[in-house]
């Protein structure tokens, strides 16, 4: 890198080339004030506040530092007074048409306007004109405001809305003294494409764009603490507002893992924390109810279950299900509990209902189950190829990337049952019939092999088993897999050569992959297709699986799964046994547990006695609620940890209330592999203790010591047995997370994996053929439906519809049909429909679009009144155990 | 075909306007009627930029000029000029000082100093037909540069004309083209910034109505010096008759192979593409430009990037206005030697202004650099019309300033006129008399200011609004001392802290106008006058009771009823009333009524 000198207030700095002025005063703790600046932002397009004039000695005019390249031997002074008094007039511009309202304004304390105009001694405007207009707030959205009288057009709402989030839901309109932002055609925002992703909310630097408050606080009175988003598995890094014992606004934070973006549910689906519905105390269930009890009651209760269920009828009688959403170190202790203290591996958590396929998949073809890249890697991508992931809405920060990727010149390839919104920008969209993903892998390998586009010196060197790929692809044609698939033979041929000729082309996958009864083989497909052309080990290529939960990732790797110890050494390896016994000091089980589904066989069929569930919710998260709701009535004892009470606590004999994110410490480990920081931000509600807590206290009962001062212990009892989080500690991690493989205390983390080689040795080519999902249609139940997440909500909507907003909006389940169908069966949008499956039936509200086929119907699964799951089946990938949640077929009639 | 007469009628807006097609179709149809369609053709032209007097029609090879001629009188040049060859006297121009009829235009005074280079064709060759542009070495420049000379010469020759942007800026244009150079892109483009946006300023229409093809073949000789294979004309929607021609041009010029691929079997492809912009002034600043032909919102950026590294869809480009690009072709095929030797030491060649306000020949001149106002005023423009005293000039449109009679006779360049406190601009010329008030002018450049900024930067939003609202204030009456300081104050705060050009030079006719005329700003803050009488408000309308012969002729054509009086007796306005339109003052005959 080239580096120049310059001088900055009679300071030389030397700064890499292409560095601006404002950049380079700052690394010289040179403050220069903005208004409009951004980082993130592309810094030619900014300049418009103008108060980050500097004075470039031979410059004509002032020059804005922000966009201003810094230049060898240029010679800058950011405070002459010339600067000071430029800045000064435009200061007093802009109060020339601001309300000096700042004694009752929400944003007194966090508000740039405001600590300039201290700063600079500007005490009002000279230029006032008490004429002009006074302009409507705009209240249509249900999380934040926008009052125009204050907006200072300083343009980062709308550039972050554009740049960033790319949802371009807001605009400059009109010009000159009359510019103002707003959606299309004046609509009110609520109109508009707008997602509530609440960014330009966090970067309006004064009070124009204010979140809606339940809570009224001044900034001066709240401390912020970090932490890591409890939504999904992008791992956002995020400040908690608080006043006293409350969260009252969240704002982002710069982390690698989220470039200083949330989503709706990041910035404004706080509220669950602080929610009057939290669990307060423990409860016991006598005679049918649930009755308050104390902590020594209940634990005593549990603890008394445990022994005698374990006596009665042995250690595997007795199941547990961890959970994604807690902490590393709390998965950890569940699977300690459950093999150390009761001694069964019947440990699994829903996991298994997402990303068992890839866990399994992966690690047999490259030898790591995770993403192989990073999350804001694609945007050093050339080509990005979507597969089964909605994720703009399942993912949002990881979806705004891949748009921004796709605005500076990426190619994208989506392949999807529904015409999402990356659909609607991709250079091809392939809309595979669900359950047809083998058939599409196969046939983009068919025609890359045909056409010679495959990376035939990385194939020779760092994969094997190629021979097979290329006799099982022979038979995939773009003929046959178009008529497979449903697709365009000529898109799909597009399609192969685009992903072929890329250089550095990512996949990113989810569920539309892995939930088949041949998730594996999908998963595998998907490996198979990057090999095949060289992606895996390279910077902004990859297999991309991306998970669905906060800490979905760490609880796998945690070893909250059947067969597998902490960093996937597996229980039936006697070394790992060994290694484990003595860590633990505890005789241990060689016998591979019950996964999630077989754990309600187990209990339907009385094998299974005792299930302890930890921040999970079955009841609404499983195939085929009737069958789950079956067996957890034929449970003899079931506890539940929650901080609600769920869906599937109503079935518990005992609830124990767990403390939520916000509450402890901890870390979660995001879906690029980063063990990233949770804090304890305020006092556990009510009685509730967090997780890890209430599990050392059940093992110090059970007579198992375990005395952790705090969570960052575990931690340090974490690494010393995983090797790949060896050198992970809360010190470490104080900053900014690792990625893990981080085998010791000098590692810097991995934020590639594979690049030397696989961490099997060789990648394998693992090729399967096409055999259709479990269920296809028939004349009694001629549609497929296939089910997915919504923006909005989040998992079994525990938390999610305990945000207003969230709620209003999205109070209730919903089909997508076809106009097509929807006209065939005589549905207009908003009619009730009864849908049926040979599981059970249900009556929801038709949501008439073309983002589906016609003889596809989707379902958000978030619902359990009328839920989607009523209807799904328990069809089993045979590798994985993974159910079939993405195919079912049903019937539907107007209700 | 060939023809023994031709009649050039001119087609330029301002002919157009006063029915010159009407007139040319009269014209065919009278050659018709007298049987000499195989004799005489009737074409039309390009603007001869002697407005003032259009429509006018030029007769070859008799190289008469017609004036201020009506469809009316296609007959009798038909059956006069055509048939007898009797020159039509009436329709001559007459030299007002000798009272002579003139008949060639190179006699008249307004002709006499100008040097056509960017203009040469405009009135002269019919601009739908590219024959006639090959037949004045059309073409010739760019079969010269891709065949005979290297980029790099192209460039060389550029530089050494010593040629300046006319939109405006004045930057060396060879300059502009060399950076475009440095830049290693798989594309980079040709942009011809025909946003032609002063107010009164309309060379830039002619030229692209008038003689299309020049500016065609300067943009490929552009694409093959920096190494660009397409071109975009950013042209106003406004501007139907220009977009028409050019597209004729575009399409002539294909056919054939002066634009499109292996032009003159060099190897070298180059086509243009027309963008229509929606007539935003700002988008006439190249960066904003630009952004629209990206169909982004038309705003500027900060340079750098200059478009020469990073400008259309983020390659390198050059953008050059349309006069610029229509000396390039002559510079090329008479070589720079030639060209460098007109004009003055910093600024050569010609300008074009449009001459325009209280002048007597409203119209298109272009004059070498280093004239002087007065020999453009006086000489060619006629003088200031009705006799009246000169009192200032508008050079630069929106963003220049006024020039006082003090520097009548400095030579005018780029740099003497940002010295004396204007600029170049793009050529607006627009002369002011002892009528006009120059605050009234300064707020009316900075309405139009306030109305084109885009809104992008603080200073220019808000503050050129503040300044406007201030004027306001003065010109209502209500201006205080305090007043002029802050227009100080906050317009050079603007020129400084502005983000692009037209912010930065907004506030230049306040400032200006202050400078030179700050006596006219004071009457108007400390005697509430306003001294030409321009400013309603501060007008007042008083009968004098001495000359007053009760005719009654003021009460009648007051639109408020506000002058009371019996016939024969003094008449009264009711000041409370009077709404100071000054139609009274304009009706009385015996010069009663006193306006102040």
């Amino acid at each position: 890198m080239k580096m120049i000198k310059l001088t900055i207030d009679n300071q030389v700095i030397e700064v890499e080339k292409g560095t601006t002025v404002l950049e380079a005063a700052r690394q010289a703790g040179i403050e220069i004030p903005t208004l409009c600046h951004d980082p993130r932002l592309e810094s030619s397009l900014g300049g418009a506040c103008r108060m980050c004039l500097v004075e470039v000695q031979g410059a004509r005019t002032l020059s804005p530092s922000c966009t201003m390249p810094a230049t060898e031997g240029m010679v800058v002074s950011t405070r002459s007074e010339r600067v000071v008094q430029g800045r000064k007039v435009v200061l007093d511009l802009i109060w020339s048409r601001h309300p000096h309202d700042c004694l009752t304004c929400s944003a007194a304390g966090n508000c740039k306007l405001q600590d300039y105009s201290f700063e600079y001694g500007v005490k009002g405007s000279r230029f006032e004109n008490p004429e002009e207009p006074e302009f409507p707030l705009d209240h249509s959205n249900k999380f934040y405001y926008y009052d125009r009288n204050k907006c200072i057009l300083c343009g980062k709402c709308v550039r972050v809305c554009n740049e960033l989030q790319q949802t371009h839901a807001i605009g400059m309109s009109e010009r000159g003294f009359d510019t103002h932002v707003s959606p299309p055609f004046e609509d009110p925002l609520a109109q508009s494409k707008c997602v509530s992703c609440g960014n330009c909310v966090s970067v309006c630097p004064v009070g124009a764009l204010v979140p809606r408050r339940t809570d009224r606080f001044r900034y001066w009175e709240v401390r912020k603490v970090r932490t890591t988003c409890s939504f999904c598995g992008v791992g956002c890094q995020m400040e908690l507002l608080i006043k006293g014992d409350k969260i009252v606004e969240v704002a982002p934070y710069a982390g690698e893992s989220n470039n200083n973006m949330l989503c709706v549910k990041g910035k404004f689906g706080y509220k669950f924390v602080n929610h009057e519905d939290r669990l307060k105390t423990p409860l016991i269930k006598r005679n049918g109810t649930f009755e308050e009890a104390t902590w020594e009651e209940a634990l005593d209760l549990v603890v008394d279950k445990l022994k005698k269920t374990k006596e009665e009828y042995g250690p595997d009688a007795v199941a547990g299900f961890s959970s994604a959403r807690c902490t590393n170190e709390e998965n950890y202790l569940f699977q300690k509990l459950l093999r150390a203290v009761v001694g069964t591996n019947n440990v699994d958590h829903c996991a298994r209902l997402c990303h068992a396929s890839t866990v399994a998949g992966l690690a047999t073809t490259l030898g790591s189950g995770a993403m192989t890249n990073s999350n804001l890697e694609a945007l050093k991508s050339d080509l990005i190829l979507v597969s089964g992931s909605n994720t703009t809405e399942s993912h949002p920060v990881i979806g705004a990337h891949i748009q921004q990727a796709k605005e500076k010149g990426a190619k994208l390839i989506v392949a999807e049952p529904r015409e999402i919104e990356l659909a609607k920008e991709a250079d091809i969209f392939l809309q595979i019939k669900p359950g047809t993903n083998v058939a599409f892998f196969n046939g983009m390998m068919h025609v890359i092999i045909k056409e010679g586009l495959q990376d035939k010196e990385y194939i020779a060197a760092r994969t094997e088993n190629y021979e097979e790929l290329e006799k099982i692809m022979e038979a995939y044609t773009p003929a046959k897999v178009a008529e497979i698939c449903g697709i365009n033979e000529d898109d799909l041929v597009k399609a192969a050569r685009m992903y072929g000729e890329a250089d550095r082309a990512a996949i990113y996958y989810s569920m539309g992959v892995t939930q088949h009864s041949t998730g594996t083989q999908g998963v595998m497909s998907v490996s198979n297709l990057a090999l095949l052309c060289g992606n895996i080990g390279k910077e902004g290529a990859g297999v991309n699986p991306l998970r669905g939960q906060n800490n979905v990732q760490g609880a796998c790797d945690m070893g909250a799964l059947p067969g597998d110890y902490p960093g996937y050494q597996k229980v039936f390896d006697p070394k790992a046994q060994e290694k484990f016994e003595k860590a633990w000091g505890a005789k241990l089980s060689d016998k591979a547990g019950l996964t999630l589904t077989e754990v309600l066989n187990g209990l339907d069929d009385g094998s299974l006695k005792m299930l302890y569930v930890m921040g999970e919710n079955p009841v609404v998260s499983d195939p085929d609620t009737k069958h789950v709701e079956e067996a957890l009535r034929k449970a003899d004892f079931i506890v539940v940890q929650d901080i609600f009470m769920s869906e599937t606590a109503e079935f518990a004999d005992v609830v124990l209330p767990a403390a939520s994110f916000a509450e402890k410490d901890g870390t979660f480990t995001n879906t690029e592999r980063r063990v990233q920081r949770v804090r304890k931000a305020i006092e556990p509600i009510g009685s509730s203790k967090p997780d890890w807590m209430i599990l050392s206290d059940i093992m110090n009962r059970m007579g198992y010591e375990a005395n952790y001062k705090n969570p960052g212990e575990i931690m340090d009892e974490i690494a010393s047995v995983t090797p790949q989080y060896g050198g992970i500690s809360f010190d470490r991690i104080e900053e900014e997370g690792l990625q893990w493989p981080c085998p010791t205390k000098d590692h810097p983390g991995t934020k590639v994996l594979h690049t030397e080689s696989m961490s099997r040795g060789k990648g394998l080519f693992k090729p399967a053929d096409y055999i259709e999902s479990a269920e296809t249609t028939d004349k009694d139940y001629p549609y497929i439906m296939t089910t997915g997440r919504i923006l909005y909500h989040y998992h079994t909507r525990t938390m999610t519809k305990r945000v207003k907003g969230i709620d209003i909006m999205f109070p209730e389940s919903y089909i997508e049909i076809n106009p097509v169908t929807a006209s065939r069966l005589e549905l207009k949008d908003g009619d009730k429909v009864k849908v049926g499956s040979r599981r059970g039936e249900i009556v929801t509200t038709a949501k008439v679009t073309d983002k589906v086929d016609e003889d596809v119907v989707f379902m958000p699964f978030h619902f359990y009144e009328n839920g989607a799951n009523t209807l799904t089946q328990a069809a089993l990938d045979p590798i994985a155990k993974i159910p079939e949640l993405k195919v079912s077929a049903v019937r539907l009639e107007k209700a | 075909m060939s023809y023994k007469m031709h009649l050039l009628v001119c087609g330029g807006t301002g002919c157009h306007a006063s029915d010159s097609d009407i007139l040319l179709e009269t014209l065919r149809e009278e050659i018709k009627a007298n049987g000499l369609e195989n004799d005489v053709q009737a074409l039309v032209t390009g603007c001869f930029g002697f407005c003032e007097k259009g429509p006018i029609v030029k007769v070859y090879p008799d190289n008469v000029f017609y004036i201020e001629v009506k469809p009316e009188d296609a007959k009798e040049i038909v059956a006069e000029h055509l048939v007898k060859g009797r020159r039509i006297e009436r329709l001559l121009y007459e030299e007002p000082t000798l009272e002579v009829k003139l008949a060639e235009h190179k006699e008249m005074p307004f002709y006499k100093k100008q040097l056509r280079i960017a203009l040469r064709n405009c009135g002269f060759i019919d601009p739908e037909n590219i024959n006639e542009y090959f037949a004045n070495d059309g073409y010739q420049a760019l079969g010269k540069a891709v065949t005979q000379m290297t980029p790099r010469d192209v460039i060389d020759s550029v530089k050494e004309s010593g040629l300046r942007g006319r939109g405006g800026g004045g930057f060396p244009t060879g300059m502009k083209w060399d950076f475009a150079t440095k830049y290693d892109a798989d594309q980079k483009y040709v942009v011809c910034n025909a946003d032609e946006g002063d107010p009164g300023a309309f060379m830039d229409r002619s030229i692209l109505e008038g003689d299309p093809h020049s500016v065609l073949e300067a943009m490929a000789i552009a694409g093959y010096a920096i190494g660009a294979s397409h071109g975009y004309i950013y042209i106003r929607a406004e501007y139907p008759l220009a977009i028409e021609r050019l597209k004729i041009a575009i399409a002539q010029a294909k056919e054939t192979g002066m634009l499109g691929e292996d032009i003159f079997g060099s190897g070298f492809n180059f086509d243009i593409e027309l963008k229509l912009g929606a007539g935003a002034f700002v988008c006439g600043e190249e960066t904003a430009l630009i952004h629209s032909i990206e169909g982004k919102r038309g705003e500027p950026t900060t340079k750098p990037p200059f478009p020469a590294e990073s400008g259309v869809w983020g390659k390198p480009t050059i953008v050059n206005n349309v006069e610029t690009l229509a000396n390039i072709p002559v510079i090329i095929n008479r070589g720079s030697d030639w060209f460098a030797k007109i004009g003055t030491e910093k600024s050569k060649g010609t300008k074009v202004f449009a001459l325009a306000g209280k002048i007597n020949n409203v119209g298109l001149v272009e004059v070498p650099m280093g004239i002087t106002l007065r020999e453009i005023i006086y000489e060619i423009g006629g003088g200031i019309k009705n006799g009246k005293k000169f009192k200032a000039v508008q050079t630069g449109g929106p963003s220049g300033g006024c020039i006082s009679d003090q520097f009548l006779d400095t030579p005018i360049d780029y740099d003497s006129l940002i010295q004396i406190g204007s600029m170049m601009g793009s050529g607006g010329m627009i002369v002011l008399d002892e009528d006009d008030c120059m605050v009234n002018i300064a707020k009316f450049y900075l309405e139009f200011t306030v109305e084109e900024s885009c809104g992008k930067c603080t200073p220019c939003r808000v503050g050129n609004k503040r300044l406007l609202e201030i004027l306001e204030k003065i010109t209502e009456g209500k201006g205080t001392p305090e007043d002029l300081k802050m227009l100080e104050e906050l317009g050079s705060a603007i020129k400084d802290t502005s983000l692009c050009g037209l912010g930065q030079t907004a506030p230049n006719p306040v400032l200006s106008t202050l400078k030179y005329f700050r006596h006219e700003y004071e009457a108007h803050v400390n005697e509430k006058k306003c001294p030409s009488g321009v400013c309603q408000n501060l007008l007042s309308y008083e009968i004098i009771p001495d000359k007053c012969v009760g005719c009654t002729a003021c009460a009648r054509v007051c639109p408020v009823n506000c002058i009371e009086g019996a016939p024969k007796k003094v008449h009264v306005i009711d000041q409370s009333k009077c709404i100071k339109c000054g139609a009274c003052y304009e009706a009385c005959k015996f010069d009663a009524i006193k306006k102040g």
